[in-house]
Protein backbone atom coordinates (compact mmCIF):
# COMPACT_ATOMS: atom_id res chain seq x y z
CA UNK A 1 0.00 0.00 0.00
CA UNK A 2 1.43 3.64 -0.86
CA UNK A 3 1.53 6.61 0.54
CA UNK A 4 1.59 5.74 4.21
CA UNK A 5 3.09 9.24 4.31
CA UNK A 6 -0.19 10.34 6.35
CA UNK A 7 -3.39 12.12 5.09
CA UNK A 8 -2.88 15.35 3.13
CA UNK A 9 -6.77 16.20 2.58
CA UNK A 10 -8.05 19.06 4.95
CA UNK A 11 -10.81 17.67 7.21
CA UNK A 12 -13.75 19.03 5.08
CA UNK A 13 -12.16 16.88 2.40
CA UNK A 14 -12.34 13.71 4.48
CA UNK A 15 -15.73 14.08 5.43
CA UNK A 16 -16.93 14.50 1.52
CA UNK A 17 -14.89 11.56 0.92
CA UNK A 18 -16.16 9.32 3.31
CA UNK A 19 -20.07 10.34 2.62
CA UNK A 20 -19.41 9.49 -1.34
CA UNK A 21 -18.53 5.90 -0.01
CA UNK A 22 -20.68 5.74 2.34
CA UNK A 23 -23.65 7.33 -0.44
CA UNK A 24 -22.14 5.01 -3.07
CA UNK A 25 -22.21 1.89 -0.70
CA UNK A 26 -26.07 1.92 0.06
CA UNK A 27 -26.92 3.21 -3.66
CA UNK A 28 -25.67 -0.49 -4.31
CA UNK A 29 -27.99 -1.90 -1.23
CA UNK A 30 -30.98 0.41 -1.70
CA UNK A 31 -31.40 0.85 -5.26
CA UNK A 32 -33.50 -2.70 -6.31
CA UNK A 33 -35.59 -1.99 -3.43
CA UNK A 34 -35.93 1.88 -4.01
CA UNK A 35 -37.25 0.48 -7.99
CA UNK A 36 -39.98 -2.30 -6.65
CA UNK A 37 -41.61 -1.24 -3.64
CA UNK A 38 -44.55 0.18 -3.18
CA UNK A 39 -47.92 -1.14 -4.56
CA UNK A 40 -47.01 -1.99 -8.27
CA UNK A 41 -46.24 -5.62 -8.41
CA UNK A 42 -42.60 -7.01 -9.48
CA UNK A 43 -42.39 -7.95 -13.24
CA UNK A 44 -41.78 -11.46 -13.69
CA UNK A 45 -38.37 -11.07 -15.34
CA UNK A 46 -37.48 -9.82 -11.53
CA UNK A 47 -38.74 -12.38 -9.89
CA UNK A 48 -37.39 -14.92 -12.35
CA UNK A 49 -33.72 -13.50 -11.64
CA UNK A 50 -34.92 -13.55 -7.85
CA UNK A 51 -35.08 -16.85 -7.90
CA UNK A 52 -32.00 -17.50 -10.02
CA UNK A 53 -29.68 -15.26 -8.43
CA UNK A 54 -28.70 -16.46 -5.23
CA UNK A 55 -26.59 -19.42 -6.46
CA UNK A 56 -25.18 -17.71 -9.11
CA UNK A 57 -24.13 -14.63 -6.31
CA UNK A 58 -22.28 -17.08 -4.34
CA UNK A 59 -20.59 -18.37 -6.77
CA UNK A 60 -19.16 -15.26 -7.45
CA UNK A 61 -18.56 -14.39 -3.99
CA UNK A 62 -16.45 -17.62 -4.02
CA UNK A 63 -14.61 -16.30 -6.68
CA UNK A 64 -14.34 -12.70 -4.59
CA UNK A 65 -13.03 -14.68 -2.02
CA UNK A 66 -9.68 -15.09 -4.37
CA UNK A 67 -9.42 -12.09 -6.57
CA UNK A 68 -6.17 -11.39 -4.39
CA UNK A 69 -4.58 -14.68 -4.84
CA UNK A 70 -2.27 -15.45 -7.78
CA UNK A 71 -4.92 -18.60 -9.10
CA UNK A 72 -3.86 -18.49 -12.58
CA UNK A 73 0.12 -17.83 -12.05
CA UNK A 74 2.71 -18.58 -8.53
CA UNK A 75 1.53 -20.48 -6.27
CA UNK A 76 -1.62 -21.15 -7.75
CA UNK A 77 -3.09 -19.79 -4.76
CA UNK A 78 -2.35 -23.47 -3.36
CA UNK A 79 -2.88 -22.76 0.47
CA UNK A 80 -5.77 -21.49 -0.21
CA UNK A 81 -7.88 -23.75 -2.56
CA UNK A 82 -6.68 -26.68 -0.31
CA UNK A 83 -7.87 -25.55 2.59
CA UNK A 84 -11.22 -24.80 0.36
CA UNK A 85 -11.45 -28.42 -0.47
CA UNK A 86 -10.77 -29.25 3.38
CA UNK A 87 -13.72 -27.20 4.06
CA UNK A 88 -16.05 -28.65 1.48
CA UNK A 89 -14.70 -31.80 2.07
CA UNK A 90 -15.09 -31.72 5.97
CA UNK A 91 -18.71 -30.54 5.09
CA UNK A 92 -20.07 -33.08 2.33
CA UNK A 93 -19.34 -35.83 5.26
CA UNK A 94 -20.48 -34.09 8.53
CA UNK A 95 -23.01 -31.15 6.96
CA UNK A 96 -22.07 -29.46 10.27
CA UNK A 97 -21.39 -25.70 8.68
CA UNK A 98 -19.43 -24.55 12.38
CA UNK A 99 -17.32 -27.84 12.38
CA UNK A 100 -16.70 -27.17 8.30
CA UNK A 101 -15.73 -23.70 8.86
CA UNK A 102 -13.73 -23.67 11.82
CA UNK A 103 -11.26 -27.17 10.62
CA UNK A 104 -11.15 -25.21 6.72
CA UNK A 105 -9.75 -22.05 8.97
CA UNK A 106 -7.57 -24.25 11.42
CA UNK A 107 -6.13 -25.97 8.39
CA UNK A 108 -5.25 -23.21 6.48
CA UNK A 109 -3.69 -21.40 9.97
CA UNK A 110 -1.68 -24.52 10.21
CA UNK A 111 -0.53 -24.31 6.75
CA UNK A 112 0.57 -20.91 6.21
CA UNK A 113 2.31 -21.39 8.84
CA UNK A 114 4.12 -24.65 9.04
CA UNK A 115 4.28 -25.50 5.09
CA UNK A 116 4.00 -22.47 3.30
CA UNK B 1 -43.27 -8.80 22.31
CA UNK B 2 -39.99 -8.90 24.44
CA UNK B 3 -39.76 -12.50 24.47
CA UNK B 4 -40.29 -12.32 20.56
CA UNK B 5 -37.50 -10.60 20.32
CA UNK B 6 -35.35 -12.84 22.94
CA UNK B 7 -36.30 -15.82 21.11
CA UNK B 8 -35.31 -14.43 17.60
CA UNK B 9 -32.10 -13.26 19.04
CA UNK B 10 -31.32 -16.98 20.39
CA UNK B 11 -31.71 -18.28 17.36
CA UNK B 12 -30.18 -15.70 15.69
CA UNK B 13 -26.82 -15.99 17.68
CA UNK B 14 -25.66 -19.56 16.80
CA UNK B 15 -25.70 -18.50 12.94
CA UNK B 16 -23.35 -15.30 13.64
CA UNK B 17 -20.56 -17.00 15.87
CA UNK B 18 -18.39 -17.33 12.45
CA UNK B 19 -19.02 -13.72 11.54
CA UNK B 20 -17.72 -12.75 15.39
CA UNK B 21 -14.46 -14.89 14.67
CA UNK B 22 -14.02 -12.97 11.64
CA UNK B 23 -15.06 -9.76 12.29
CA UNK B 24 -13.91 -8.85 15.34
CA UNK B 25 -9.76 -9.82 13.60
CA UNK B 26 -10.71 -8.52 10.24
CA UNK B 27 -12.02 -5.34 12.36
CA UNK B 28 -9.04 -5.15 14.43
CA UNK B 29 -6.85 -5.20 11.76
CA UNK B 30 -8.54 -2.65 9.96
CA UNK B 31 -8.60 -0.42 13.22
CA UNK B 32 -4.94 -0.69 13.23
CA UNK B 33 -4.22 -0.24 9.72
CA UNK B 34 -6.28 3.29 9.93
CA UNK B 35 -4.50 4.69 12.82
CA UNK B 36 -0.86 3.29 11.36
CA UNK B 37 -1.95 5.29 7.96
CA UNK B 38 -2.11 8.17 10.45
CA UNK B 39 -5.74 9.06 11.34
CA UNK B 40 -7.48 9.22 14.12
CA UNK B 41 -9.50 6.33 16.01
CA UNK B 42 -13.05 7.86 15.30
CA UNK B 43 -12.25 7.71 11.86
CA UNK B 44 -12.26 3.63 11.13
CA UNK B 45 -15.29 3.58 13.91
CA UNK B 46 -17.47 5.95 12.55
CA UNK B 47 -16.84 4.46 8.68
CA UNK B 48 -16.51 1.08 10.62
CA UNK B 49 -20.63 1.93 11.70
CA UNK B 50 -21.89 3.53 8.26
CA UNK B 51 -19.54 2.22 5.30
CA UNK B 52 -20.31 -1.59 6.99
CA UNK B 53 -18.69 -2.93 3.55
CA UNK B 54 -15.38 -4.59 4.90
CA UNK B 55 -13.30 -4.52 1.47
CA UNK B 56 -14.52 -1.35 0.71
CA UNK B 57 -13.18 0.40 3.98
CA UNK B 58 -9.47 -1.02 3.27
CA UNK B 59 -9.90 0.57 -0.07
CA UNK B 60 -11.37 3.56 1.47
CA UNK B 61 -8.02 4.10 3.12
CA UNK B 62 -6.20 4.37 0.19
CA UNK B 63 -8.78 7.14 -1.12
CA UNK B 64 -8.57 9.22 1.82
CA UNK B 65 -4.37 9.38 1.47
CA UNK B 66 -4.75 10.52 -1.87
CA UNK B 67 -5.29 13.51 -3.37
CA UNK B 68 -9.20 14.55 -3.32
CA UNK B 69 -11.25 12.97 -5.49
CA UNK B 70 -15.00 13.25 -4.58
CA UNK B 71 -16.38 11.33 -7.74
CA UNK B 72 -13.40 9.09 -8.24
CA UNK B 73 -14.19 7.80 -5.08
CA UNK B 74 -17.90 7.55 -5.56
CA UNK B 75 -17.32 5.38 -8.75
CA UNK B 76 -14.91 3.03 -7.05
CA UNK B 77 -17.34 2.39 -4.60
CA UNK B 78 -20.30 1.73 -7.25
CA UNK B 79 -17.98 -0.54 -8.63
CA UNK B 80 -16.47 -2.60 -5.68
CA UNK B 81 -19.76 -2.78 -3.90
CA UNK B 82 -22.26 -3.58 -7.38
CA UNK B 83 -22.52 -6.72 -6.29
CA UNK B 84 -25.11 -6.06 -3.81
CA UNK B 85 -27.27 -5.47 -6.60
CA UNK B 86 -27.86 -8.84 -7.38
CA UNK B 87 -27.96 -9.53 -3.45
CA UNK B 88 -31.27 -6.72 -3.59
CA UNK B 89 -32.74 -8.90 -6.55
CA UNK B 90 -32.54 -11.76 -4.36
CA UNK B 91 -33.62 -10.32 -0.93
CA UNK B 92 -36.90 -8.35 -2.80
CA UNK B 93 -39.16 -11.22 -1.23
CA UNK B 94 -37.06 -12.21 1.64
CA UNK B 95 -36.69 -9.01 3.31
CA UNK B 96 -40.59 -7.85 2.24
CA UNK B 97 -43.28 -7.78 4.82
CA UNK B 98 -40.92 -7.56 7.85
CA UNK B 99 -42.38 -3.70 9.10
CA UNK B 100 -39.63 -0.63 9.63
CA UNK B 101 -36.74 -3.30 10.29
CA UNK B 102 -36.71 -3.78 6.23
CA UNK B 103 -34.36 -0.74 6.06
CA UNK B 104 -31.88 -1.29 8.36
CA UNK B 105 -31.97 -5.23 7.25
CA UNK B 106 -30.98 -3.43 3.46
CA UNK B 107 -28.48 -0.55 5.39
CA UNK B 108 -26.96 -3.97 6.89
CA UNK B 109 -26.63 -5.89 3.65
CA UNK B 110 -23.33 -7.01 3.39
CA UNK B 111 -22.15 -10.35 2.24
CA UNK B 112 -22.13 -12.21 5.49
CA UNK B 113 -25.95 -10.80 6.43
CA UNK B 114 -26.97 -11.39 2.82
CA UNK B 115 -25.63 -15.17 2.89
CA UNK B 116 -27.16 -16.00 6.23
CA UNK B 117 -30.64 -14.49 6.26
CA UNK B 118 -30.91 -16.09 2.55
CA UNK B 119 -29.84 -19.90 3.57
CA UNK B 120 -30.82 -20.06 7.10
CA UNK B 121 -33.55 -22.62 8.22
CA UNK B 122 -34.97 -20.20 10.72
CA UNK B 123 -36.94 -22.86 13.31
CA UNK B 124 -40.56 -22.79 13.72
CA UNK B 125 -41.92 -19.78 16.00
CA UNK B 126 -39.19 -17.47 15.73
CA UNK B 127 -40.47 -14.43 14.13
CA UNK B 128 -38.72 -13.84 10.71
CA UNK B 129 -38.12 -10.15 10.99
CA UNK B 130 -36.55 -10.11 13.91
CA UNK B 131 -34.38 -13.35 13.25
CA UNK B 132 -33.00 -11.50 10.56
CA UNK B 133 -32.48 -8.06 12.26
CA UNK B 134 -30.17 -9.82 14.96
CA UNK B 135 -28.34 -11.32 12.43
CA UNK B 136 -27.43 -8.12 10.83
CA UNK B 137 -27.44 -5.76 13.80
CA UNK B 138 -24.89 -8.69 15.63
CA UNK B 139 -22.80 -8.76 12.66
CA UNK B 140 -22.56 -5.12 12.76
CA UNK B 141 -21.83 -5.18 16.32
CA UNK B 142 -18.92 -7.54 15.67
CA UNK B 143 -17.70 -5.22 13.15
CA UNK B 144 -17.72 -2.09 14.87
CA UNK B 145 -16.41 -3.70 18.19
CA UNK B 146 -13.17 -4.82 16.13
CA UNK B 147 -12.59 -1.84 14.38
CA UNK B 148 -12.70 0.14 17.76
CA UNK B 149 -10.97 -1.97 19.54
CA UNK B 150 -8.36 -2.23 17.27
CA UNK B 151 -8.17 1.43 16.32
CA UNK B 152 -7.89 2.18 20.12
CA UNK B 153 -5.55 -0.90 21.90
CA UNK B 154 -4.20 -1.99 18.59
CA UNK B 155 -0.67 -0.05 19.58
CA UNK B 156 -0.86 -1.55 23.12
CA UNK B 157 -1.04 -5.15 22.01
CA UNK B 158 -1.43 -6.84 18.44
CA UNK B 159 -3.29 -10.15 18.96
CA UNK B 160 -2.21 -11.23 15.47
CA UNK B 161 -3.62 -14.62 14.09
CA UNK B 162 -2.59 -15.16 10.76
CA UNK B 163 -4.81 -16.90 8.39
CA UNK B 164 -8.03 -16.25 10.75
CA UNK B 165 -9.46 -14.12 7.68
CA UNK B 166 -9.99 -17.31 5.65
CA UNK B 167 -13.22 -18.05 7.85
CA UNK B 168 -14.95 -15.80 5.54
CA UNK B 169 -14.20 -17.80 2.52
CA UNK B 170 -14.84 -20.98 4.26
CA UNK B 171 -18.56 -19.73 5.06
CA UNK B 172 -19.12 -18.85 1.43
CA UNK B 173 -17.92 -22.32 0.62
CA UNK B 174 -20.18 -23.88 2.69
CA UNK B 175 -23.00 -21.69 1.82
CA UNK B 176 -22.49 -22.34 -1.67
CA UNK B 177 -22.53 -25.87 -1.07
CA UNK B 178 -25.20 -26.04 0.58
CA UNK B 179 -27.02 -24.52 -1.77
CA UNK B 180 -25.86 -26.96 -4.33
CA UNK B 181 -26.55 -29.58 -2.06
CA UNK B 182 -30.40 -28.25 -1.71
CA UNK B 183 -31.35 -27.31 -5.42
CA UNK B 184 -32.18 -29.77 -8.03
CA UNK B 185 -31.16 -27.56 -11.37
CA UNK B 186 -26.93 -26.52 -10.45
CA UNK B 187 -27.39 -23.52 -13.82
CA UNK B 188 -27.17 -20.97 -12.02
CA UNK B 189 -24.41 -21.88 -9.72
CA UNK B 190 -22.40 -22.80 -12.09
CA UNK B 191 -22.82 -20.33 -14.08
CA UNK B 192 -21.66 -17.90 -11.02
CA UNK B 193 -18.70 -20.03 -10.53
CA UNK B 194 -17.53 -20.14 -14.11
CA UNK B 195 -18.31 -16.86 -15.59
CA UNK B 196 -16.28 -15.13 -12.72
CA UNK B 197 -13.53 -17.42 -12.85
CA UNK B 198 -13.55 -16.78 -16.72
CA UNK B 199 -13.75 -13.37 -15.67
CA UNK B 200 -11.25 -13.02 -13.48
CA UNK B 201 -8.61 -14.64 -15.71
CA UNK B 202 -9.26 -12.08 -18.05
CA UNK B 203 -10.07 -8.92 -16.65
CA UNK B 204 -8.11 -9.61 -13.17
CA UNK B 205 -9.08 -8.94 -9.29
CA UNK B 206 -9.79 -5.43 -9.22
CA UNK B 207 -12.39 -5.27 -12.86
CA UNK B 208 -13.66 -8.49 -13.09
CA UNK B 209 -17.44 -7.72 -11.09
CA UNK B 210 -18.46 -6.13 -13.06
CA UNK B 211 -17.96 -8.05 -16.60
CA UNK B 212 -19.13 -11.24 -14.47
CA UNK B 213 -22.07 -10.00 -13.71
CA UNK B 214 -22.81 -8.93 -17.02
CA UNK B 215 -22.32 -12.57 -18.37
CA UNK B 216 -24.22 -13.86 -15.23
CA UNK B 217 -27.31 -11.59 -16.43
CA UNK B 218 -27.36 -12.24 -20.14
CA UNK B 219 -27.24 -15.78 -19.87
CA UNK B 220 -29.85 -16.01 -17.47
CA UNK B 221 -32.05 -14.01 -19.54
CA UNK B 222 -31.33 -15.82 -22.49
CA UNK B 223 -31.67 -19.45 -21.28
CA UNK B 224 -34.82 -18.15 -19.21
CA UNK B 225 -37.24 -19.09 -22.34
CA UNK B 226 -36.08 -22.91 -22.47
CA UNK B 227 -36.68 -23.48 -18.82
CA UNK B 228 -40.17 -24.36 -18.44
CA UNK B 229 -42.85 -22.94 -16.70
CA UNK B 230 -40.31 -20.63 -14.45
CA UNK B 231 -39.90 -23.60 -11.54
CA UNK B 232 -36.06 -23.65 -12.17
CA UNK B 233 -35.04 -23.74 -8.95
Amino acid sequence: MAGLSGPTMTMWEQAVTIAMVVVGTMATRFVIFFIFSGGRPTPEYIKYLGRMLPAAAFGLLVVYCFRNESLFSGDHALPELAAAACTAGLHLWRRNMLLSMAGGTIFYMALIRFVA
Amino acid sequence: MADERVAALRAAFPHTIPILAGFSFLGFAYGLYMRSAGFSAWYPIIMAFTIFAGSMEFVAVNLLLGPFAPLRALFLTLLVNARHVFYGISMLDVYSGVGAKKWYLVFGMCDESFSINLTADIPIGVDRGWFMFWVTALNQAYWVAGTTLGSVAGSVFDPTLPGIEFVMTSLFVVIFLEQWLKERNHVSAALGLGASLVCLALFGGDDFIIPSMAVILLVLTIIRPRLAGGREA
